[in-house]
């Protein structure tokens, strides 16, 4: 895991020059130090959901719960700190404050839905949320400390490609592939299922960071000028074509409008930024559109999606099977909320379909009002932040591009979710970043988190450079 | 590559915007429109978890909201709903409400305009927001004695004080259970409302107000008299040919009277006598003799052709324009034809004329109540219609009070008492069960309760059944239950 350009080789003749010694720029101990700080203050704003969630909903304070729920999270976010005070200790000190907090309050929403569903132990969807925070808050630690440096992931860019390609065939091959709520993106290995698919958004930024890298003169030098604008080759066509093709295979076989969206969203903006031509994200647009207006008239699915969106209060819609009850009751959940919601505990947003999953948001929404949304939303902004400012702060294209996928797989998830379902775009069945029920999420989601830390951790470790 | 993650970050800018106005749409600008979908459960449980206020007769709730288990927090439970179950209405999760709990919605739910500051109040000092209580005018003693007295027959019974318009008792049958409508698992609701709604007896319809109106038949004689005597300014004893036929003007169909013959003896008879012994021919003669316009007017000041709030809405009487066919008038002129009458419409003519001329308009409510036991509204008497003089209203009285002794209402005679009453015995087609009607007021010198019956289907006996026979009965059993209180 040695690496030549170690931050330490580099910093030390730029630090000697200085001829104040004193005027340090960063010192990690201070980020660390902050970083404990919002940890804690995370930590009790969750605890203190999971106790409202209980005088809400039950009228008394179970202490097994609230030490299962509550200090579990605590226990592993800030045992992630302290690994990060030795394995990156100049790590960004906002993205696992954010990450603890908005999974904190996802676990919360989810127990107060269990609460309302009238389920407990083993079968609450709080409790397994729980575990699988462990497991993606282990496996990020594991990818934190393992990874020393995230330039080596540029030399397995092939074998990314490969690993997120099986990946996404995983839930089509019968045996272990299963079908939930139509869409074909899970694997079942006995009692547990996985959505690979969420997985594979990492490994398709990592792949197509390292894949741009090294071709991107070809795909931004030549090319014809048009309107303005240099187009490319018609032998340039290729990757932008093969990803299409996969991500309408992943419409058409998966049922999975919103996943095809956000592997072909994510690869037009690294394209985008790899190669400055916005001739790019003019083909990307025309092909997706145009793929999906296709899809739209010939696959049913697709179609009732846009119907619903365009129509979801017309009873023929409503009442349909597949059909809008589902978003129609989470714009009635949300609408009970208004604007501060019922408080926690006191909605009722297990009506709504999902209401722990893809729902999560119209849950969180109807009892934390729209004051709460607007503090989600910010959060999401901030991690969102965090991120683009380590890809503008980079030192080498790979982890740019690399930091700028991983935030905007984050970001564009965000939005076809809660844009889904607060009717801005047709529903698509993905899951809330952190918030939503679901271990694959979560730990797709955890990784990001642990590779942006590995990233910021590089970038901050080369002095002189502020961030 | 700085300029690129620039416009990416502006895009994702955007894309958070648009989400942040997405979100204020729906959770503000939206919300009140959302919330009143009647597809949204959250606003029935909105309104579940406030204690409904109960409805009270004599100050026992009929009905009332109890606490409960489940996420409803309230069981609205109904002390003898199906005695009650046309006054009180249903009140379901997803099947909407009828009665009172629908027409005073508001008031029991806490939600009207009078009660917004007092709900502030109870959100403000953390007490349980409650709704108002209703105090209705009904009497338990005379609700059970029409809810008996009509037993098992397809009909409605109504009684109402005629001084004040204060509804007495008020019985629709077949009636229901509205506890089985009130239970909070949905499918049940919509099984028990689907068998209740599609059962060809209708139980669901309050047929005092309305729902299918029937012929009044010879009780709308009151109404044609009226008009003879008012607006044609005929006098009592203005005579009529006796005929035992009468062929419909323009037509080949013939017009008897009830029981075939002639009104009595003599070669012409008088409208008196034709209003007592209920002759129909004499009536087609005599709306015939005064014209449509005459008997359209008198209709339609009697209260025909419009609805009022009781406050539960009651259905508009009807009274079609007659368009000049001599023939529909005649008939019209015994409540025949076209013509359409609720219970309620039926007991308005019987309370002009035991009012002096005056209908004081029904009404089911004596007071809306706060929890805290403030009046928010109390009942006060006021006129609906005034078709007839106080002259006219004695001359009927008197000719009522003699169909009750001497003429074709002789079953509603109580011992000690003038009754005054009119019966009636109206055609539904050729073949189909007749309509059996009572109407009527006791005592006739001082009107404590004006009454309406009508038996529906015939009473069971088809085209054999008259309103002396099946409905006066039952009128008198309510008048007693009134006068021995």
């Amino acid at each position: 895991m040695t690496d030549p350009a170690s931050p330490v080789t580099e910093a030390s003749p730029l630090v000697q020059a200085d001829p104040r010694p004193t005027r340090r720029i960063r010192v990690p101990e201070k980020l660390r130090n902050l970083e404990i700080f919002l940890l804690v203050f995370a930590c009790v704003i969750n605890a203190s959901a999971v106790i409202l969630v209980q005088l809400g909903a039950l009228g008394h304070v179970d202490f097994g719960q609230l030490v299962l729920l509550g200090a579990g999270l605590s226990v592993l976010v800030i045992g992630m700190h302290i690994a990060l005070r030795f394995v990156a200790p100049n790590a960004d000190p906002f993205l696992l404050p954010i990450a603890a907090l908005l999974n904190g309050i996802g676990i919360a929403e989810i127990y107060r839905i269990d609460i309302e569903q009238g389920v407990s132990g083993w079968d609450s969807t709080g409790e397994r949320q729980v575990v699988w925070s462990a497991v993606a808050i282990i496996i990020a630690l594991v990818v934190i400390i393992a990874l020393r440096n995230h330039r080596v992931l540029q030399r397995y860019t092939y074998v990314f490609m490969v690993i997120s390609g099986v990946l996404l065939l995983l839930p089509i091959l019968p045996g272990i592939g299963r079908e939930i709520y139509g869409a074909r993106v899970w694997i079942g290995i006995g009692p547990f299922s996985f959505q690979p698919g969420e997985v594979a958004k990492i490994a398709l930024a990592i792949f197509f960071a390292g894949y741009l890298v090294s071709r991107r003169d070809s795909l931004s030098m030549v090319g014809r000028k048009f309107l303005g604008m240099r187009f490319p080759r018609a032998r340039d066509l290729g990757p932008i074509l093969v990803i299409w093709a996969a991500s309408m295979a992943v419409i058409i076989f998966q049922h999975d409008l919103g996943t095809a969206l956000l592997y072909f969203g994510l690869f037009v903006v690294m394209l985008y930024v790899a190669t400055a031509r916005l001739s790019w994200v003019i083909i990307g647009f025309v092909l997706f559109l145009g793929g999906a207006l296709i899809a739209s008239q010939v696959l049913t699915y697709v179609n009732d999606r846009f119907a619903n969106w365009l129509n979801p209060f017309d009873p023929v819609n409503y009442d349909a099977i597949g059909g809008s009850y589902q978003l129609v009751q989470g714009l009635f959940g949300l609408a009970n909320g208004g604007l501060i919601g019922t408080g926690l505990g006191q909605g009722s947003p297990a009506i709504t379909p999902l209401a722990q999953s893809d729902y999560i948001v119209a849950s969180i929404g109807e009892e934390l009002g729209m004051a709460g949304l607007f503090a989600i939303l910010c959060l999401y902004l901030l991690f969102i932040a965090r991120g683009l400012r380590i890809s503008f702060s980079g030192t080498d294209d790979f982890g740019r591009l690399l930091g700028v996928g991983l935030t905007f797989v984050v970001a564009l998830q965000c939005f076809i979710v809660i844009g889904g379902v607060t009717r801005v775009i047709p529903l698509t069945g993905l899951t809330t970043p952190f918030l939503a029920a679901g271990g694959s999420s979560l730990v797709a989601n955890w990784i990001i988190v642990a590779l942006l830390l590995r990233l910021s951790d590089t970038v901050r470790s080369q002095p002189r450079l502020v961030v | 590559m700085n300029r690129e993650l620039k416009r990416v970050t502006i895009v994702i800018l955007a894309m958070f915007a648009t989400l942040f106005l997405s979100v204020t749409t729906i959770q503000f600008f939206s919300a009140d429109a959302l919330a009143n979908d009647s597809r949204n459960a959250r606003t029935i449980y909105a309104s579940y978890s406030k204690q409904r206020g109960p409805i009270l007769v004599q100050g026992q709730p009929i009905a009332q909201s109890v606490p409960s288990d489940d996420q409803y927090k309230y069981q609205r439970t109904y002390s003898n709903g199906p005695l009650y179950s046309a006054v009180t209405g249903y009140y379901t999760l997803d099947q909407g409400s009828s009665g009172i709990e629908s027409a005073l919605n508001d008031e029991l739910a806490g939600t009207s305009g009078s009660q917004f500051l007092s709900q502030l109040n109870s959100i403000v000092t953390g007490q349980n927001p409650q709704g108002a209580s209703v105090e209705l005018t009904i009497d338990p003693k005379i609700q059970q004695a029409a809810y008996d007295a009509l037993g098992s027959q397809q009909g409605a019974v109504i009684a109402v004080e005629p001084k004040t318009g204060r509804i007495l008792a008020m019985v629709s049958k077949p009636d229901y259970d509205p506890n089985a409508l009130a239970v909070h698992d949905t499918d049940q609701v919509i099984n028990t409302y689907n068998t209740l709604n599609t059962d060809p007896n209708q139980p669901l319809i309050n047929r005092t107000l309305g729902g299918n109106l029937d012929p009044p038949g010879s009780t709308f004689k009151i109404v044609t008299s009226s008009a003879a005597l008012q607006n044609a300014n005929l006098p009592a004893d203005h005579q009529l040919p006796n005929l035992s036929g009468y062929q419909l003007p323009n037509s080949t169909n013939v017009v008897s009277n009830a029981g075939g013959g002639t009104c009595g003896p003599g070669d012409t008879v008088s409208i008196e006598t034709a209003f007592v012994l209920s002759c129909n021919i004499p009536m087609a003669e005599l709306g015939v003799e005064m014209g449509q316009k005459d008997l359209t007017d008198m209709a339609n000041a009697y209260g025909y052709n419009s609805g009022f709030d009781s406050p539960i809405p009651v259905e508009a009487s009807q009274f079609p324009p007659l368009k000049n066919d001599p023939a529909q008038l005649a008939l019209s002129s015994f409540g025949q034809s076209n013509v359409r009458s609720s219970p309620m419409q039926i007991v308005e003519q019987s309370m002009a004329v035991a009012n002096g001329g005056v209908i004081m308009q029904p009404n089911l409510v004596d007071t809306i109540s706060a929890p805290d036991l403030t009046v928010l509204q109390q009942f006060q008497p006021k006129t609906l219609n005034t078709p007839i003089t106080s002259v006219t209203a004695s001359t009927l009285s008197s000719w009522m009070v003699e169909a009750v002794n001497s003429g074709a209402a002789t079953n509603a005679r109580i011992d000690g008492v003038s009754v005054a009453g009119k019966t009636g015995t109206a055609e539904n087609g050729t073949g189909d069960p007749y309509t059996l009607w009572f109407t009527g007021f006791a005592p006739a010198d001082n009107p404590q309760v004006a009454v309406a019956v009508v038996v529906q289907n015939g009473g069971g006996l088809g085209e054999s059944g008259t309103g002396n026979d099946v409905a006066a009965p039952i009128a008198k059993k309510v008048l007693e239950a009134v006068l021995n209180k």
